[in-house]
């Protein structure tokens, strides 16, 4: 084994084009897991730690620009107005020491189905600008996830950072785990308001090969809400468009049975976190004030 | 390979260092530092907290090779890494200056005494296997280096990723309580 | 800041509370004089809050190797062929072994020797011990071991009752030599009791409310923090010396010696840090294959399970399916209870007849009823082994029979904790053995008092101005509720757990006290062989010299080997035990001191001429009416005394094969809880918002000490009642053997928990004292799901409670 420690991004990219199976190390949080229980033995480690412009962002006047290993620490103190939904979904992670290690960039390069992040991507529209020695791209994060652990990804490139939507309405992230810390996602649920496309968009965790939207849910919900005008009168969402919107939330699952939950209680429970995640940022939204988690204070 | 940093204010060097050795087995199998517990080596238990440029991680996370340059603080430094600190708060500038000074520290002859958190871990009680002490101890410290005054809730989250099988949590959260009250009553 | 939540009742009347302990209090840190009574620290405390403290996995030597086991990926197989060639090949390691390689001996076991060293010829559950690995990296012994070449061939499964004993199951331990054997119907049971006492038959027929239920217990793991490990060095004299977490020392060595094929003077265990234990280290589980390696190697050798393997490398709590009736008076008096415990215990026999006597004998419950038909049995199978966890036996029936109580007191329409009161056992009660218990059993006081604690407020995420803190909802941080489908439910329970080794096992522990003067000073040397694993023993026997010997310095001698045994620390034993010889050695060490005194200067006083009220003090001899009459420095001059005892608790006799009677037990201890809960009822999680404990302890020589066993057994019933199961799928295969998947309560799980402490003294014990650490394991479990079905209705029986239960999915 072979440990790699480029301290710029062009010389990561060149090594990451030299040795293609490298295994990139961000926070280490899933890789030395896999390391240190003897799943996993690759020819080289690339350490992507001293890599400055990965642990930084830019806010944009549209996006967020956040470095792939942006510790969630950094995210729930400094981004919870740009990116609501993520700092929630970012303070269920791990435990503190992870959070201080962990990254988005982290999560995305693992593509578990259980990853944190994604829900609150998906919910909340991002890109993941990619780059290889052959140039950069961006995949819009729904495209990013191509099955169980495996993203889209080429064997040259790496993550270099995450262009996520700015929060312009209520966002909010639920995740059911059978522990109050340190637990991985039975399955989780986020949905992210936008009020100047009037437009409603999810993402499901851990219910499904990969992380998920549930359009037709979304679609629903958006003609629902366009039919009623009740994004201009500021209208309730009536507990049959609530009603109908969670199931079709739990219609989007295809969750599989293990030792963390059943397939039954998985989609069950995405239909709860939906209609009450659902609830909780419309009301924000009527009331006009916050745009963070739905009206709960969280601190 | 071979890996250099810093533990505890002390300059280590290890040679022939696995690609693959997290920073707790170096700590603990090559610098003759095993303070930092390893009870799960997933990161799903704390007990091998350590503080990593200041931030506390689990090191079992940590690839030996990522720690190489950084500063670590392990439960074996803890008392001297609290009476630095609190000296730096009570002398202020004046620590500056003889940091500045050029003249090297000299090693304290007698162990210094525990760190606040150390002694009201013993004295309340929190400890009985205490192989999640050193885990616990490192992350108590760094809340109240952060939060002097922390709620009930704020301790919880905050020791949220260490495991106790032993005391049931009651007696900890005493502890980290009563450290807060005695650093509160030694405040000007 | 105030610590209001524990209570200490020291007076023998249960009326009368002592006030609450102040932070200011506990702020004077250490006590003066540090003798029993005192919420002494831990000796131990500093090198445990600086990491200096040595646990076993903390062992180095120089020349030092890494031991690795290979072990079975299949619950049932036979080994046609093993090739260890390639793995011998590789550099850096330097032997390998398999069951052919064993010298001696090869199997062992606590009581049954029917475990085999290394997989002999067929493997019996997933994860078995196949061949070890000596090498001189951790990485190059699993590498190695991962080339060592395994032919199996898969056996039918026997996974539960009806596989066990269907005909033509697969006989897992062909003849069978136990002492057990001839009393069981299947030889893949490892031990039956049945209890019969009264007429069922007559009480059922009076009965006018009878309920029937079944139960499931599913398995837990004692998840100590601290993975198995120790280092074996060679010695000269071609014997080992271990050093080694372990709860027994001695019964560790009388398993080894025969195996290593050495005298039992060369194998030598000293015990090391321990790393919390709660019966999982009762059985031997690296020690054989590090002495092995390193007799074999000539190198020391170091074994570290890290927690995968652990969860292999050690047995668990006995799952358990229990039938149960109970039959009552419309006025709520118990006239009868018929049940059925089926322990699985896995592949090996380990503690399982122990833990069948324990469930068998405690399966009704701290309650006095004259009419019982009972039955309990342990399966061998090929799941994993189970054995010793805190609580054996008494936990799986403690589910049940309070979830019994509050079904027949539902029936009733009657106040749970009235309907307990009103069957509530008591001093002089005689339990389903025909024993009568003969000390103070505060079943009723022990309810009464978690019963009239103020209940916690409710709704406490929610402040005045309507905003939530999702951190006091169910589910926490993961933000699943702001009070929706939250529910809150109350429930109680109570139950009863023996103490020591019973069944007529010869329970003795020894102790060693040297006392000299040293620079002018006393000094009391304490030497036993008791497992120190957490819970605070040290402390006690310190506590315990210095009151006996009038001493202030007592220096603790690392226990091992060199002393006679001190029994397991295991069935809340060792305070009665060890801190029982010590008392009783320091006794004998002052008669001594008396006798010296006596003998040189007698003549000097008139108080040296009746033996009775003597006393030592501060290094003087003490008349009883407090005058000087000696001094100890005196009387020894530069001599010691130096006196090794052993001490019994009064004996017990096994239960009668086919009625189960017999003064089986030497000791009870009760403890009751109360478990206030949230549940979201809509996503089934559920918060214990609180969980009171009351127990008796006859004496608390240590109080913080005491608060922190019932505490920490309480946490313990509450991961068992909502989240830790070891999940074992058809095949007899482990599913979660990770932290990641084997979830315990972290402290955003574990509630306030105030402790109420009974100190009404067992006259038979040292002190009056009784064992502690077990009892709080048993109620806390059953009172959380009680206060669950309060919140939802459901009647839930089977623990761990998942979300799926809850919500019918």
């Amino acid at each position: 084994m072979e440990f790699l420690r480029p301290a710029r991004w062009d010389e990561a990219l060149a090594a990451k084009a030299a040795h293609p199976t490298a295994v990139p190390l961000a926070g280490g949080t899933d890789v030395m897991v896999e390391l240190n229980f003897d799943r996993r033995r690759p020819d080289h480690l690339l350490d992507l730690g001293r890599i400055p412009e990965l642990h930084t962002w830019e806010t944009g006047p549209e996006t967020v620009r956040l470095g792939a290993c942006v510790p969630y620490a950094r995210i729930i103190e400094r981004l919870p107005g740009e990116l609501p939904g993520l700092a929630l979904a970012a303070r269920t992670v791990g435990s503190p020491q992870i959070r201080n290690r962990g990254s988005v960039g982290g999560n995305l390069g693992a593509a578990s189905p259980a990853g944190d992040a994604h829900p609150a991507l998906l919910a909340a529209g991002a890109e993941v600008e990619v780059a290889s020695v052959r140039g950069s791209r961006l995949i819009p994060v729904e495209e990013f996830y191509t099955g169980v652990k495996r993203n889209a990804l080429a064997d040259d490139e790496l993550i270099r950072a995450i262009h996520i939507r700015k929060a312009t309405g209520p966002q909010a992230f639920s995740k059911v785990g059978t522990r109050n810390a340190m637990v991985i996602a039975v399955c989780a649920f986020a949905i992210a308001l936008h009020p100047r496309t009037r437009t409603v968009r999810t993402g499901i965790g851990s219910a499904a090969p990969t992380p998920v939207r549930a359009r037709a849910a979304e679609d629903f919900l958006n003609a629902a809400l366009a039919e009623g005008g009740h994004w201009d009168g500021g209208r309730a969402v009536t507990p049959s468009i609530a009603g109908r919107f969670a199931e079709l939330c739990a219609a989007a699952c295809d969750p599989i049975d293990d030792v963390r939950g059943s397939t039954a209680y998985r989609r069950h429970a995405v239909s709860v976190m939906a209609r009450r995640t659902l609830g909780w940022t419309w009301e924000a939204f009527r009331e006009g004030g916050a745009i963070t988690g739905g009206g709960a204070q969280c601190a | 390979m071979r890996v250099t940093f810093t533990v505890n204010g002390r300059r280590h060097q290890a040679d022939e260092v696995w690609e693959g050795e997290s920073l707790l087995y170096v700590l603990r199998e090559r610098l003759g530092l095993p303070g930092s517990k390893n009870a799960c080596e997933q990161g799903e238990c704390g007990s091998c907290t350590v503080r990593l440029d200041g931030v506390p991680v689990c090191a079992c996370l940590v690839a030996a090779g990522q720690a190489e340059g950084r500063e670590v603080v392990t439960v074996e430094g803890l008392a001297e890494y609290a009476r630095a600190r609190s000296d730096g708060a009570a002398a202020g500038a004046r620590s500056e200056r003889a940091a500045g000074d050029g003249t090297p520290a000299q090693p304290p002859v007698q162990p210094p005494p525990l760190a606040p958190v150390q002694q009201a871990f013993i004295d309340a009680g929190a400890i009985q296997c205490g192989f999640c002490t050193p885990g616990l101890l490192v992350a108590a410290d760094e809340l109240l280096e952060r939060e002097p005054d922390p709620s009930d809730a704020d301790i919880r989250e905050a020791l949220s990723g260490n495991l106790c099988r032993c005391t049931g949590y009651e007696k900890i959260l005493d502890a980290v309580r009563l450290a807060a009250a005695r650093g509160a009553e030694t405040r000007p | 800041m105030t610590m209001d939540t524990d209570r200490i009742t020291t007076s023998t009347s249960t009326s009368g509370r002592a006030p609450a302990r102040t932070a200011t209090e506990l702020r004077q840190g250490a006590t003066a004089k540090g003798t029993i009574g005192e919420s002494t620290p831990r000796p131990d405390g500093t090198l445990k809050a600086t990491g200096e403290f040595a646990y076993s996995s903390d062992l180095w030597h120089e020349d030092m190797l890494w031991g690795f086991t290979l072990r079975s990926p299949h619950a049932h197989a036979e080994i046609r062929s093993i090739d260890i060639g390639e793995a011998l090949a590789m550099p850096g390691v330097h032997t390998v072994m398999t069951y052919a390689d064993l010298p001696a001996e090869t199997h062992y076991g606590l009581e049954i020797r029917d475990q085999p060293v290394l997989a002999a010829g067929r493997v019996r559950y997933h994860g078995e011990a196949v061949a070890i690995v000596a090498a001189d990296h951790p990485e190059t012994a699993r590498r190695a071991a991962a080339r060592i070449k395994v032919e199996y061939a898969e056996l039918p499964l026997v996974t539960d009752e009806a596989t066990a004993t269907a005909p033509g199951a697969p006989v897992l331990h062909p003849g069978r030599a136990d002492r057990h054997a001839g009393g069981v119907p299947h030889p893949n049971i490892v031990h039956r009791q049945p209890i019969r006492r009264g007429d069922v038959a007559a009480a059922e027929a009076r009965a006018e409310v009878v309920v029937r239920r079944d139960y499931e217990v599913g398995m837990q793991d004692q998840a100590f923090l601290g993975p198995e490990s120790g280092l074996a060095v060679p010695a000269e004299d071609g014997g080992v010396d271990l050093y080694i977490a372990t709860q027994w020392l001695h019964v560790d060595r009388d398993q080894l010696a025969p195996v290593l094929g050495l005298p039992a003077d060369k194998v030598r265990l000293t015990l090391s840090g321990v790393g919390g234990a709660f019966g999982a280290r009762e059985d031997l589980s690296m020690q054989a294959h590090a002495c092995l390696l390193a007799l074999r190697t000539g190198r020391p050798v170091k074994i570290a399970y890290n927690r995968y393997e652990s969860f292999f490398g050690h047995v668990h709590r006995h799952p358990a399916k229990l039938a149960y009736e109970h039959g009552a008076t419309r006025d709520g008096k118990l006239l009868y209870v018929r049940c059925r415990i089926v322990l699985d215990g896995g592949a090996y026999a380990s503690s399982s007849p122990a833990v069948v006597g324990n469930a068998a004998s405690l399966s009704i419950g701290p309650y006095a009823v004259d009419n019982v038909d009972i039955e309990a049995l342990a399966l061998y199978s090929n799941n994993p082994p189970c054995g010793a966890m805190r609580g054996f036996g008494a936990v799986q029936a403690c589910f049940a029979y309070e979830a019994q109580m509050d079904a027949v007191a539902a029936e009733l329409g009657l106040d749970p904790v009235e309907f307990r009161q009103r069957n509530a056992m008591s001093q002089g009660t005689v339990m389903p053995t025909g024993q009568r218990v003969d000390s103070p059993a505060p079943v009723a006081e022990l309810l009464r008092r978690v019963k009239e604690r103020p209940l916690p407020p409710e709704r406490p995420w929610a402040d005045a101005g309507g905003s939530v803190d999702v951190r006091g909802l169910p589910g926490g941080l993961s933000n699943t509720s702001h009070g929706e489908g939250v529910v809150r439910g109350v429930g109680y329970a109570v139950g009863i757990k023996n103490v020591g080794f019973s069944e007529g096992f010869d329970d003795y522990s020894t102790a060693r006290v040297r006392l000299e003067v040293l620079g002018g000073e006393p000094v009391a040397l304490v030497h036993t062989a008791m497992a120190e694993v957490g819970q605070g023993g040290v402390t006690v026997h310190a506590q315990i010299a210095r009151t006996e010997l009038g001493v202030t310095q007592v220096v603790i001698h690392p226990a091992d080997t060199r002393v006679g045994s001190a029994g397991s620390t295991s069935a809340s034993r060792q305070t009665y035990m060890t801190g029982g010889a010590i008392k009783h050695t320091c006794e004998a060490v002052r008669e001594e001191v008396f006798r010296r005194g006596r003998e040189r200067f007698g003549h000097r006083h008139p108080g040296w001429a009746g033996d009775a009220g003597l006393l030592l003090e501060g290094g003087k001899v003490v008349t009883g009416a407090g005058e000087v009459i000696g001094d100890l420095a005196e009387i020894l001059g530069g001599d010691a005394i130096d006196i090794e005892r052993e001490f019994r608790h009064r004996p017990t006799e096994p239960f009668h094969p086919e009625t189960g009677q017999g003064f089986g037990h030497v000791q009870y201890s009760f403890c009751a809880h109360r478990a206030v809960v949230d549940v979201d009822t809509e996503l089934g999680l559920v918060k214990v918002v609180e969980l009171a404990a009351a127990q008796d302890v006859g004496k608390a020589l240590n109080p913080l000490a005491v608060v922190g066993q019932i505490q920490g057994g309480t946490t313990q019933g509450l991961g068992l009642a909502v989240m830790e199961e070891i999940q074992v799928s058809g095949g007899a295969l482990v599913r979660n053997p990770s932290f990641t998947d084997y979830l315990i309560p972290t402290i955003l799980d574990t509630p306030s928990i105030p402790v109420d402490v009974l100190e009404l003294a067992d006259d038979h014990a040292p002190y009056g004292l009784r064992g502690v650490g077990e009892a709080p394991t048993l109620s806390s479990t059953p009172a959380v799901v009680a206060a669950i079905r309060a919140a939802t209705g459901l009647r839930l029986g089977r623990v761990p409670v998942r979300p799926e239960h809850l919500t019918g999915t």
